[in-house]
């Protein structure tokens, strides 16, 4: 009951990354900077026995809980949950599906904003996250640097004077820290440019990735530029290496949107409307293709080709039809024919432009 | 498992890393050393850059030898092999940087450019890592004792368990 309540409790709000506020926010959609850290006195998990897993899920939690920075977030025992609601949590991005899927003691805290989460026994004990909206890097760092702080008052972390904290990959040692920038980039997807923009950033050591992290396909043209490199730099060179490629990725993104509008204005107008006839219109729809329109939507409403409706409005529907979204709000088990039949009619009643009644989730 | 080009068992397990896929390699110990001693029995092209690379990145002058004697070290606290980190890519506990130190050395470089780290450091001492370290070894003999019905021996690990977490906890240094 607890757990539906705090699940349910989340449908309700839109999550931080979501919001569509902050710097840049018609392109960039959120900021995020997650930092990896072990305790020293226990294995790396994937090493660790059942016992030792347990051990260190109970202290870490123990611990947070006695920090009245931290006292409250809400602790869902990953392992306790339904499939459906791991799914939940990963498509919020509160949790990663590593987390969702792996097996024995994890748990994961989450603040009530959603804007920070504390996975406990991922690939490391512990992975801390916050999330912007917008393009704010410096304020995410701030915010998560500080909660680090608070946390390493109560645990001793697994630290070595020459590579700095140590991490059971060791593509992560050093700071532990990945920052990454989410762009939606539809424009550089049509005037196919994008191939190349990615091999360029490659060149410089920064990772390229889709909506949902490592291996995730880029749906509905969202893409994730992160750092590669943790060791050797210090954590604010590793935001300046890729806050100083966000405004020119951005730069690339709206020429690409002029030059469509200059160009081929009509066809743009075309496709947009087109995207959105469907939303508005079809009876049974993919996640897949709604993905795919709702991106082609939101760039109208960008360029203010699709009049009455808000980016927040659309930014949460990107989420909200998403499986396990659709059948937490619906609250019922929906098999995938189901499922596109109650997103076809959830896209309708929240996309038709007049006005209703009352303002339903 | 036997050997890819004979019938003698396979005890060199080499996992290519430099092609555009991952090549998995099962030898026998002549044939191991043959597959990296530089070659002049294969004047394959492509065959020699791959020898190149891996005798490069093992650091020149590694026999087969060396290598199957590196991949069989075994981390003393935590019981990983340099084998099995090398399969799937995870180390087992915070000493493993310290024991595999020159082993991991060439590969942090390589995704690193860099070997030191600049940043944040914990503003509090730690306390003392070899405690810590000694902390995840008792634990791990515990977890032996304990599947192996050594109910005495466990007992007296959970003692000194306790004894070390206790003192450690309380900022003290056990002696």
């Amino acid at each position: 009951m607890e757990l539906d309540r705090t699940l349910n409790r989340f449908t309700a709000q839109c999550g931080e990354w979501l919001r569509g506020c902050g710097p840049e926010s018609d392109i960039v959609i959120s900021s995020r900077i997650r930092l990896a850290r072990n305790l020293a006195d226990f294995p790396f998990v994937r090493r660790c026995t059942d016992h030792d897993r347990a051990a260190v899920e109970k202290a870490i939690r123990d611990r947070l809980n006695n920090c009245a920075e931290l006292n409250k977030l809400l602790f869902l025992d990953v392992a306790e949950l339904e499939a459906v609601d791991r799914q939940f949590l990963v498509e919020r991005q509160l949790i990663s599906r590593e987390l969702a899927e792996s097996s024995g003691a994890r748990s994961v805290g989450i603040d009530p904003h959603e804007q920070f989460s504390v996975m406990i026994n991922e690939e490391d004990h512990l992975r801390i996250q916050l999330m912007k909206s917008g393009l704010d890097l410096e304020s995410a760092w701030d915010q998560v640097n500080q909660i680090d702080d608070v946390i390493e008052s109560q645990v001793n972390y697994a630290f070595h004077e020459r590579l700095g904290y140590l991490t059971a990959c060791p593509t992560n040692v050093g700071t532990g820290m990945r920052v990454s920038v989410m762009l939606h980039l539809p424009a550089l997807v049509i005037t196919r440019q994008i191939e190349k923009v990615f091999s360029s950033l490659q060149k410089i050591s920064l990772a390229v990735r889709g909506l949902y992290g490592e291996g995730s396909q880029a749906m509905g043209d969202f893409y994730q530029i992160s750092n590669q490199i943790t060791l050797g730099r210090s954590e604010e060179e590793l935001i300046r290496q890729v806050g100083d490629v966000v405004p020119v990725l951005i730069d690339y993104e709206r020429r690409a949107r002029e030059y469509l509008i200059r160009e081929s204005q009509q066809d743009l107008h075309d496709r947009v409307s087109r995207a959105y006839g469907i939303l508005c219109n079809a009876q049974t729809i993919s996640s897949e293709e709604t993905m795919h329109l709702l991106s082609s939507v939101r760039m109208g409403i960008n360029l203010g080709l699709i009049p009455g409706i808000e980016i927040p409005t659309v930014n949460q529907l990107f989420i909200q039809t998403q499986p396990a979204h659709l059948q937490k709000i619906r609250g019922i088990e929906l098999g995938t024919a189901d499922r596109n039949i109650e997103r076809a009619l959830y896209l309708q009643r929240h996309l038709a432009k007049k006005p209703s009644k009352n303002s339903e989730n | 498992m036997k050997c890819q080009h004979c019938e003698k068992p396979a005890t060199f397990h080499i996992t290519e890393l430099t092609g555009p896929e991952l090549l998995e390699l099962h030898l026998c110990e002549d044939h191991a050393r043959q597959y990296l001693t530089p070659a002049e029995a294969e004047p394959s092209e492509v065959s020699s850059s791959l020898t190149e690379s891996l005798t490069k990145q093992l650091k020149i002058g590694q026999t087969a030898e060396e290598l199957a004697r590196l991949d069989q070290r075994v981390c003393p606290v935590c019981g990983i092999s340099f084998y099995e980190f090398r399969n799937v890519g995870r180390l087992g506990c915070p000493h493993d940087y310290v024991c595999f130190d020159a082993e991991l050395e060439p590969l942090i470089v390589n995704i690193h450019g860099a070997t030191r780290h600049v940043g944040k450091q914990p503003k509090r001492q730690s306390g003392d890592s070899d405690w810590q370290t000694e902390l995840i070894r008792l634990r791990r003999e515990l977890h032996e004792a304990i599947e192996d019905e050594r109910y005495e021996r466990a007992s007296e690990l959970r003692d000194e368990i306790k004894r070390i977490e206790g003192l450690v906890a309380s900022g003290g240094r056990p002696e």
